[in-house]
């Protein structure tokens, strides 16, 4: 079963990602792929650097900065397979970002 | 006779019911459906043939036949080769719910799962373990029927979606998530305490065959312990807790006779037994409050000060910082108790046992004038007729 963990932080609260922070995500990473469970993980560059983009009327708008204006961006994600919403939320809760922030934990659909 | 009979039968098994079929199908919702399914055929084949020796073993069958039945009719029926042999076989051997293994305890968990909204776990709890309809549920709440079965759907749904489990949680888990089910347990508890039986159903009775249920699921607990005990000593004092006129009636000033001496007797008894574990926990604090508010010679109010600063430990809440300042009031010293508690204004405005208590320490510290203003924050916060006639008394009683 195979969940997604968004991260989201307050940039204002969240250390930069120096070295420490980096050695800490790094150190999950490799916990992750131990316990067989990681799938996928990216880091997003700032929201600043967001492009938004909808069709109205087929017609593409494009809007610099992300889908909604929060205090909490989205910063990044795992994608983890795991046996159930527990084993999940385990592995959210040793995600650095969740010392600043919050992590959404979303299932994902599987088709067929 | 045969809807009557069914529906003791549900009402007295459904939980167990329940527990077995998602244990056997892995599915809130099938499991529910099946159940569902075997009633409705019970009410054709009982008023036929008259009600089985073993109702609740005809239940069960039935109920896997249908499940099977569901499997079968799905679409993606390859997918469920594995469950329906294992329900087959189930079926094929004629369960008995009395000698099956119960499974009530992993669904206390999974309805009571932190990643469900606390009114949900509360609706999931009463639907699903203590047997009550979706109206009943919906009345508990003032809800419209339809916005209440759309709540349980959705927590089923989200049950089956994100794969919450169907599991009881591990060592590691099991103090904050067994915390999660006593809580829910209490609120059920205390919602009826509240409404009193109004909507024709009892919810501190719910909420007591809960709590003897953990005790029976989860022995040696001393937290489940504490639970039913801390709903026993108040449920003790429940027909005495209005005057005869309809005002409310702090413990020290009711009539004792009224208590029920066989449920404060087991309380205590409980309290004793949770507090030789020598492990304190938020519950046992709140049972051994309780217990120290019916002593025979009165509260004892500094060991219950005492006790509540001890629980704010556990429960940083501004509700337990104004209960404890309560007690300090109680226990002679109402100027700290004050000052205690208009800090906690900002938390605290729209809570209405706040304006009561700030309405008392001022009267009692001489205030009068702002005495009368927090009382009238009060009456007006008030839900029910008693508390505004004790209010509006005490008020009166300034001048």
């Amino acid at each position: 079963m195979k969940f997604m963990t968004l991260i989201y932080t307050d940039p204002a609260l969240t250390p930069p990602m120096g070295d420490k922070m980096n050695e800490a995500y790094f150190a999950l990473n490799r916990r992750m792929k131990e316990a067989g469970v990681m799938v996928a993980g990216d880091a997003l560059h700032p929201a600043t650097t967001a492009t938004s983009v909808r069709l109205r009327s087929g017609k593409v708008e494009t809007m610099d900065g992300p889908f909604a204006e929060t205090r909490e961006h989205l910063g990044g994600y795992y994608i983890i397979d795991c046996a159930d919403l527990d084993a999940a939320l385990h592995w959210a809760a040793q995600i650095p970002g969740a010392a600043y922030g919050t992590i959404e934990v979303r299932p994902l659909v599987t088709f067929g | 006779m045969t809807r009557p009979t069914l529906e003791a039968v549900l009402r007295q098994d459904r939980g167990r019911l329940l527990a077995a079929l998602i244990a056997r199908t892995g599915d809130f919702q099938r499991a529910e459906d099946a159940l569902h399914e075997a009633a409705a055929s019970a009410l054709v084949h009982w008023g036929r043939a008259g009600v089985p020796d073993n109702p609740r073993g005809w239940l069960l069958r039935a109920a896997l036949r249908k499940a099977i039945d569901a499997y079968r009719r799905d679409a993606a029926l390859a997918r469920h080769r594995d469950a329906i042999a294992v329900l087959a076989s189930e079926e094929a051997a004629a369960p008995d719910p009395q000698t099956i293994p119960d499974d009530r305890l992993r669904l206390i968990f999974t309805c009571c799962h932190p990643a469900l909204e606390e009114k949900t776990r509360i609706a999931l709890t009463l639907r699903s373990l203590c047997g009550l309809t979706t109206p009943q549920v919906a009345a508990v709440f003032l809800d419209a029927e339809p916005t209440m079965g759309q709540r349980l759907s959705r927590a089923k749904a989200k049950i089956a979606a994100a794969k919450i489990p169907f599991v009881i949680p591990g060592p590691e888990d099991l103090p904050d998530r067994l915390n999660s089910v006593l809580t829910t347990v209490y609120l059920i508890f205390t919602a009826g305490y509240a409404q009193g039986p109004e909507t024709g159903i009892d919810l501190c009775t719910e909420a007591i065959f809960l709590a003897r249920l953990l005790v029976q699921l989860v022995p040696d607990n001393p937290e489940v312990e504490a639970n039913l005990a801390l709903l026993l000593l108040t449920h003790a004092r429940s027909a005495a807790r209005t005057s005869p006129d309809g005002q409310t009636l702090p413990p020290a000033r009711q009539d004792r006779r009224l208590w029920n001496r066989a449920e404060l007797n087991e309380g205590v008894l409980l309290l004793d037994r949770s507090i030789a574990r020598r492990l304190p926990g938020p519950f046992q604090l709140k049972a051994a409050i309780a217990a120290l508010h019916a002593e025979e010679s009165g509260p004892d109010w500094p060991q219950i000060a005492a006790l509540y600063a001890r629980l704010l430990d556990f429960e940083p809440t501004p509700v337990v910082a104004l209960n404890q300042a309560v007690a300090l009031a109680e226990a002679g010293h109402p100027a700290q108790a004050l000052a205690q508690v208009q800090q906690l204004e900002n938390q605290l405005s729209n809570y209405q046992p706040y304006h009561a208590v700030l309405a008392d320490l001022l009267a009692r510290t001489g205030q009068s004038e702002p005495a009368k203003a927090a009382y009238d924050q009060a009456i007006a916060q008030a839900t029910s007729p008693a508390d505004r006639a004790f209010l509006t008394n005490r008020r009166q009683g300034l001048g």
